[in-house]
C-alpha cells in the first residue's frame, strides 16, 4: 500500500476543472500511486471545493523533480514581484 | 459451451440500502455458473478492474464489482469519486461487508447462479476481501497483497484501516493469498504471521509470496506489473475457484 501523510490545507482562488471554472477552498498533497501518470508513485495534488461536489477537482500528479522544481518556480515567481501583490488582503485594491 | 458473455452496469443495493452502480460480467450459457464478487482497488472503480470482471465471464463465472464509492454521486468520474471517499477516510468496513453481500446477492439472483459465491480484491481490496470473508457466508476469497490485516497502519496513514487479525476465527471460507516478495505494505513478515495464525486456528488457506514482485503486480496498466507473477497468479485463481466455486 501507497501513502503515509496527506497535507490538507485551505486554498483561496480559483481553478479550472473538468466542468469549467470554480472557486477552490481545499487542497491536498500526498504521496502515492497515481491514477494516470506512469510511475509506480507520484506527488499528488488535488485542489478541490466539496461544496460544489467531488468533481470540482484539479489534479495533478507529478514526479518528485518536477514537484520540487514547481515549488521552487512558484517561490521565484512571488519573490520577482512586489511583496503582497498577490495577497488574499489585496482582493478588493 | 459458448463463450460470448454479457457485460455492462448495473444497481445493486448495498449496505443499508444503498443503490450502487456496478459492473457485471456473465456468460451466455445456460450451464450453472459460480458467483464472483470483485472488490476494486483504492484508486477505485476504473477500466483495469472492469477488464478483471469480464475475464472471470470469460472463465465461465458471473462477476460483478461495485462501485463501492458510488455514493459520491452518480455521474462523478471514478477518479473524482475516489478522491473524494479518500479525503474521508476510505469506505467503513460494515459498508464494505454490505456492500459486497449486495453484489453476491445479485449473482445468487442470476438464472444460472449454482450459489457459490467467491471475493477476490486487489490492494485495500485485498484487506477488504479478508474482512467479507470473516463477516459473510462464502464459498472462496481470494486477498491479493492486502495491507493491514496484521499490523496497524502508520500513524499518519490517511485511512481509517484497522487490523482484522482478531477476526480470524470466523473466516467463513478457504483462503488464497497472493503477495509479492518486495512489498512492504504487507511485508512478507506480514503475510507470514497471517499464515501462522490461520494454521493454529485450523483455517483453510495457501498463501503464495512470489519473487521479483512488489505492491500491485497484477496491474497491467502500471509500472509494479510484474508479468511471471501475474501470469502465475492467475492460474492460482483459476485452480483456486474451480475447486471451490464448483457446483
Amino acid at each position: 500500500m501507497c501513502t503515509y501523510l496527506t497535507e490538507k490545507i485551505r486554498v483561496d482562488g480559483a481553478a479550472k476543472g473538468a466542468s469549467g471554472w470554480f472557486t477552490v477552498t481545499d487542497g491536498m498533497v500526498y504521496i502515492d500511486h497515481p491514477y494516470h501518470a506512469c510511475q509506480e508513485h507520484t506527488v499528488n495534488i488535488d485542489i478541490t471545493n466539496p461544496a460544489e461536489g467531488p468533481s470540482a477537482r484539479v489534479a495533478i500528479e507529478l514526479t518528485e523533480e518536477a514537484a520540487l522544481a514547481l515549488v521552487e518556480a512558484i517561490h521565484k515567481a512571488l519573490a520577482a514581484a512586489p511583496p503582497g501583490l498577490a495577497a488574499a488582503a489585496r482582493r478588493s485594491a | 459451451m459458448t463463450d460470448a458473455m454479457w457485460a455492462g452496469t448495473v444497481a445493486v443495493t448495498g449496505h443499508e440500502g444503498a443503490e450502487l452502480e456496478a459492473y457485471a460480467a456473465r456468460p451466455l450459457d445456460s450451464a450453472p455458473h459460480g458467483g464472483v464478487v470483485v472488490i476494486h482497488h483504492m484508486p477505485g472503480y476504473d477500466a483495469a478492474t472492469k477488464e478483471i470482471v469480464r475475464r472471470f465471464a470469460a472463465h465461465g463465472y458471473a462477476a460483478i464489482c461495485p462501485n463501492l464509492y458510488s455514493r459520491e454521486g452518480a455521474g462523478v468520474s471514478p477518479d473524482d469519486q475516489a478522491a473524494a471517499a479518500r479525503a474521508k477516510g476510505g469506505v467503513p468496513d460494515e459498508q464494505l461487508v454490505g456492500d459486497v453481500a449486495g453484489g453476491a446477492a445479485y449473482l445468487n439472483g442470476l438464472e444460472h447462479a449454482n450459489g457459490k459465491i467467491g471475493v477476490i480484491g486487489y490492494c485495500s481490496g485485498g484487506r477488504q476481501t479478508f474482512l467479507a470473508a470473516c463477516s459473510l457466508q462464502i464459498d472462496a476469497a481470494v486477498d491479493c497483497y492486502g495491507a493491514f490485516v496484521v499490523n496497524s497502519p502508520p500513524a499518519e496513514f490517511p485511512l481509517a484501516a484497522t487490523p482484522l487479525i482478531s477476526r480470524a476465527a470466523d473466516l467463513s471460507c478457504p483462503l488464497l493469498g497472493l503477495f509479492g516478495a518486495d512489498d512492504q505494505f504487507p511485508s512478507p513478515e506480514e503475510v507470514g504471521v497471517l499464515s501462522t495464525e490461520l494454521d493454529k486456528l485450523g483455517k483453510d488457506h495457501e498463501f503464495h509470496v512470489f519473487p521479483d514482485a512488489g505492491h500491485g503486480f497484477f496491474s497491467m496498466d502500471r509500472p509494479a506489473y510484474r508479468p511471471a507473477a501475474a501470469v502465475e497468479g492467475w492460474k492460482k485463481v483459476f485452480d483456486f475457484f474451480g475447486r471451490h466455486l464448483a457446483a
